[in-house]
């Protein structure tokens, strides 16, 4: 998704007039009433604009326009109010906000929470809006007080002047009738309070004591529970079903068919279940029996033999090899991964009198609308999206097709009226699709004397995440961004003049999708293992090597050198313990890893330790940037050392947590060490560049301990022990 | 009588065996010899055996192995502190540990996920009442041991919870921990066996002199 | 009818001897801290207490549970002060949140049992429990702050 975020702006905003909505955000106060309407407002609510409101009891509604997935955004985009607010952090309450205009991305044109990109992107949004909002109070405050506004000072919830003061609440109805400004100044970084050095979690005490409200935890009397019987292969079909077993569970009130399957509903889930386990039905499977991932790879190899879409070439590469004094090839599969977030995914939609309302944890709320709108023969304004928190994102619940949002939609049609709360099993969240699409990349690189890299030729095969969905706009000659970036963009190419990149993007029945970090997922992995190979090869610290090679790109060696010195990168380890390193940007952001790892005596690694360090540019909320590099390497050791989806016959051959393996407190590292660059360079993201360094800096390190090159992944794929 | 007149015999075996120890081992010698062992410790214990007979004794043994290394047996009698699962033995997923008691640990112990029975569905936690490993100071490892390694494991004292052959037996025949072996949850392999047909091997391997296996 | 004990008060619940308690907690009564993840026993979202063992109770039927004591995350303190609770707090471990309760509720069992775990003990005792975010340092890290907070007397159970 970097490339969505490089070619910006301009990319999106073509994107934006496909939704067929405007795209950058008045700042003003449309929102204003609209909130007002939304929050039950007494009187003397004060909205200046659609992300904050101040309540007569100094209570201060924050309104995201984001959704809180673990990220931290719950948080950040509040100290960001808050720092030009001045507002008193115990009285702030904290909403996701409804599909809207006002909420939608500054750079995507829709509303959509993904690209770790909320926080670089609400930098101006959320401040202005805290700043606007004070400058009103200010004005309140100095009409009452009989002062000019420059007497007034604000500090904790309060404008100050001389000896009096009043706080935000007692100011809010007044400062309601004023005008809004049209600019407001904001505070210079040196007078900054929160941003830079941080705030403890908005979101940490509901999720401690079991008051937070995900979408699975939404309730209502009545309400039934769904569950749907899906085909046992991608694009399947019901061809007839006998509902009479189903039907006679007890607390088993309908079954209906949905385009999706067979959809029981019940009194809770448990019955519902149970109704599903007892229903009969015959598919037609349809072509998507033909995917075994066996052969898809087979096929991937021949395919990687033809040239495909040209992605980059420049000079002959294939020429350029005789002149090599060396030549490295290799070739590397990237399993098809699924996000298996915590929370499976859910969706409870209310129905009555031509209305509306949905409860549900997602990334992209306005696009679920329009979806359920579509479905149910509403306007979109005459659904009510309500985000809950979500319990884990990773991308999956973002998807152009709106899977669940829309399954839930066709259930509450076929039943009627009244409130459904469908909800997936983690069997069909394992086998439900929209996974990290598999790749096959196969790379031929040729050295000079030197060691130095002088003809690059890389095959790229894999499913296209945006081929046929709304995001296809993306895509330019048949290029998915998402395929490519890493590779393409990679800070190595630019110096190697003779090179090709070339990209085949087949089709098949399996639903793919970003899977957090997207195609640097695969991209990072190859390019990172191959300069340690090529640094080997030339007979050079794989430090050292990439040193060279990176002397014009300061944000990638300022990650690296303060990883490696943190790390001690050089200096002697315990009997036993290897070293790996590599350095990646992603999502605006810079990102090294060195990883220390062991060999267990069963030969699988034992990652020990992984030192990191970032240059996301400013570091708004610097715990939280920890936290989500601590958080990416271990989604990244999950995948790197253990997770795989296959497929056989069509069908996917995991089904929970058992087969599909994700990282456990006993395969994560003991230690992770977190070092923020300090930089005064353009912001960048931080959900997701943690994860795409991982794989490549614990292969290069199992490449120190046992000179084996793991080029498959998941690692534990390959028998260390022999 | 006739008891008296083996234990000579054997003694003369031991004896010559001894000696050979010295010029050549054989593993032909050795398995001798181990039988030899095997016998004068049975006399120790003073318990009547009827009817030696070391070519059914192993023969038996080697049916009722069958069963004892069957992942249904054999995965909760690992080489290690972890307990494994599935047909393929693998190490159980979430890296559950023994534990003193063989119970498990803290928040992972055995009954906090199997039930005191099976959960129905594939893949779930198979489950009896008193699902447990063998505790810490008692490890019984049948992982990984050929069929005379695990026999001579089994009349260990030392290793089995100071079982004499009437306690093992009764072991194998009424443990009810024993006898979730033959319920398998849902799509596990099952036993080559019926849980009588195995007592009555295990019994004939007792009974006709618990001889070691030759490998 | 169904009796139960849950969080120190007297429930009685119209559910089948068969229905896991997970679903007795949730869709039954409203407890909805503790979390569905799995239905396998394989994640531990829905951990909670059996007469003080971390029972998982998605596999657990609600017929174990009856004439025992059932404590859930909503039970665990009466005010989030629990030192687990307080060091969650201090270390700012969720993100999602969705694993915590379950974390929490399994942690609570290890630092009964083991006041002063190590860090191979967290493991033993807290790989059973999965979390997608990767909270798992922070996780261990604020074990080893409620096992001191509660050894310095803070606020122990």
């Amino acid at each position: 998704m970097t490339d969505i975020l490089k070619s910006s702006r301009r990319g999106f905003l073509k994107t934006g007039a496909v939704f067929g909505s405007g795209l950058l955000i008045s700042f003003a106060v449309p929102g204003a009433r609209r909130i007002a309407s939304l929050t039950n407002a007494q009187g003397g609510m004060f909205a200046p604009n659609a992300y904050l409101s101040i309540g007569t009891d100094n209570t201060l509604k924050v309104l995201l326009a984001h959704a809180e997935m673990g990220q931290g955004i719950w948080t950040t985009l509040t100290m960001m109010i808050a720092e030009e607010l001045d507002a008193d952090w115990s009285k702030i309450v904290v909403e996701h906000a409804p599909p809207g205009e006002p909420y939608k991305h500054p750079a995507f044109g829709i509303q959509l929470t993904g690209g770790s990109s909320t926080t670089w992107s609400e930098f101006e949004r959320y401040r202005k809006a805290g700043a606007m909002a004070r400058a009103l109070l200010v004005q309140a405050a100095a009409a009452r007080f009989g002062v000019q506004p420059s007497a007034c000072k604000t500090e904790n919830g309060y404008v100050i002047a001389g000896d009096k003061r009043a706080s935000y609440g007692e100011l809010a109805a007044d400062a309601a009738k004023l005008p809004p400004p049209t600019d407001v100044p904001l505070k210079e970084a040196k007078d900054w309070k929160y941003i830079g050095k941080g705030a403890k979690r908005l979101d940490t005490p509901a999720k401690i004591n079991g008051t937070a409200i995900f979408g699975m935890d939404v309730h209502f009397p009545g309400m039934l529970t769904a569950l749907v019987a899906h085909a046992p292969v991608f694009g399947g079909k019901v061809k007839s079903f006998d509902a009479s077993k189903a039907k006679a569970i007890p607390g088993v009130r309908k079954v209906v068919q949905v385009p999706s399957g067979i959809a029981v509903l019940a009194d809770h889930y448990w019955a519902a279940k149970k109704g599903r386990d007892a229903l009969k039905i015959e598919w037609d499977l349809g072509p998507g029996t033909s995917v075994n991932t066996t052969q898809l790879f087979a096929d991937y190899r021949k395919l990687a033999d033809t040239p495909g879409i040209k992605v980059v070439q420049e000079g002959n590469a294939d020429a350029a090899f005789s002149k090599a004094a060396k030549i490295v090839e290799a070739e590397y599969t990237f399993p098809y991964l699924a996000h298996a977030p915590m929370e499976p995914l859910n969706c409870t939609i209310k129905l009555e009198d031509g209305k509306c309302e949905i409860w549900t944890g997602t990334q992209a709320p306005g696009l679920e609308q329009a979806a359920a709108a579509k479905i149910l023969g509403l306007k979109p304004d005459q659904i009510t999206v309500n985000t809950t928190f979500l319990g884990g994102g990773f991308g999956r619940r973002a998807t152009a097709a709106c899977d669940w949002v829309t399954e839930a939609a066709e259930i509450i049609k076929a039943h009627g009226k009244g409130t459904v709360k469908l909800v997936w099993s983690r069997e069909d969240d394992t086998r439900g699709g929209y996974y990290r699409p598999a790749f096959l990349h196969r790379v031929k690189v040729g050295l000079n004397a030197e060691g130095a890299p002088i003809a690059w030729k890389h095959m790229i095969v894999g499913q296209s995440i945006m081929a046929g969905t709304m995001f296809e706009v993306m895509m330019k000659d048949g290029i998915d961004p998402a395929s490519v970036e890493g590779v393409n963009d990679s800070p190595y190419m630019e110096a190697i003049p003779d090179r090709y990149i070339g990209l085949h993007s087949p089709r098949n029945q399996v639903p793919v999708l970003w899977w957090r970090s997207v195609g640097h997922t695969h991209t990072a992995a190859v390019m990172e293992t191959m300069i340690d190979e090529l640094a080997h090869t030339a007979g050079q610290d794989p430090l050292e090597y990439r040193r060279k090679l990176l002397k014009n790109h300061p944000r990638h060696l300022s990650a690296l050198n303060l990883a490696a010195e943190k790390a001690g990168w050089g200096k002697p380890l315990p009997a036993g313990r290897f070293r790996g390193i590599a350095v990646h940007e992603s999502f605006l952001s810079y990102v090294a890893h060195v990883a220390e790892i062991s060999i267990n005596d069963d030969g699988s690694i034992r990652v020990h330790r992984v030192v990191s360090a970032i240059d996301c540019g400013l570091a708004v909320n610097p715990d939280g940037v920890k936290a989500q590099i601590e958080s990416g390497i271990n989604f990244g050791v999950g995948g790197a050392l253990t997770s795989e989806i296959t497929l056989e016959n069509g069908r996917v051959q995991q089904s929970n947590y058992h087969d599909y393996r994700v990282a456990r407190m006993f395969d994560t590292p003991l230690e992770i060490e977190v070092y923020i660059v300090d930089s005064k360079e353009k912001m960048g993201g931080v959900g997701e560049p943690g994860v795409p360094p991982v794989a490549p800096a614990i292969a290069n390190a199992v490449f120190a301990a046992t000179g084996k090159r793991l080029r498959d992944l998941p690692f534990s794929k390959t028998n260390l022990k022999a | 009588m006739a008891q008296r007149n083996k234990k000579q015999v054997f003694h003369i075996k031991k004896m010559i065996y001894l000696l050979l120890g010295v010029t050549a081992v054989s593993s032909v010698a050795l398995s001798f010899r181990t039988d030899a062992l095997n016998i004068s410790r049975k006399e120790t214990t003073e318990e009547p055996v009827a009817e030696a007979d070391s070519i059914v004794s192993k023969k038996a043994f080697l049916q009722a192995y069958k069963v004892l290394m069957h992942p249904r047996c054999m995965n909760c009698h690992p080489t290690g502190d972890r307990p494994l699962q599935g047909d393929d033995s693998h190490v159980h997923t979430m890296n559950v540990k023994r534990g003193v008691d063989g119970k498990g640990l803290y928040a992972m112990k055995c009954s906090n996920c199997h039930q005191p029975q099976n959960t129905p569905g594939l893949h779930m936690p198979p489950g009896n009442p008193s699902w447990h490993l063998p505790p810490a100071d008692m490890k019984m490892v049948f992982q990984g041991k050929s069929p005379r390694e695990l026999a001579r494991t089994l009349l260990d004292k030392s290793l089995n919870g100071h079982k004499d052959k009437a306690a093992l037996l009764e072991h194998v025949a009424h443990d009810t921990l024993v006898a979730a072996g033959w319920h398998p949850a849902e799509g596990l392999a099952h036993l080559p066996m019926s849980r009588a047909e195995f007592v009555k091997h295990f019994k004939t391997w007792l009974d006709k002199g618990a001889y070691l296996p030759d490998k | 009818m169904v009796k139960l004990n849950i969080n120190q008060k007297e429930y009685s619940v119209d559910a089948s001897m068969d229905m896991p308690l997970l679903w007795v907690l949730r869709d039954l009564l409203g407890l909805t801290g503790t979390k569905f993840g799995c239905g396998m026993a394989q994640c531990g979202a829905c951990t909670v207490h059996l007469d003080g063992d971390a029972v998982r109770s998605c596999v657990t039927l609600v017929s174990r549970a009856v004439g025992k004591k059932i404590v859930t995350i909503e039970g665990l303190s009466p005010d989030t002060t629990h030192p687990l609770q307080l060091a969650w707090k201090e270390v700012d471990v969720p993100q999602c949140g969705y694993c915590q309760s379950g974390q929490i509720m399994a942690a609570a069992v290890l630092l009964k049992e083991n006041p002063n775990p190590t860090d191979q003990d967290i493991d033993d005792a807290m790989s059973g429990n999965i979390c997608r975010c990767g909270t798992y340092p922070r996780i261990r890290k604020a074990i080893h702050l409620a096992a001191k907070m509660q050894q310095e007397g803070g606020n122990g159970k």
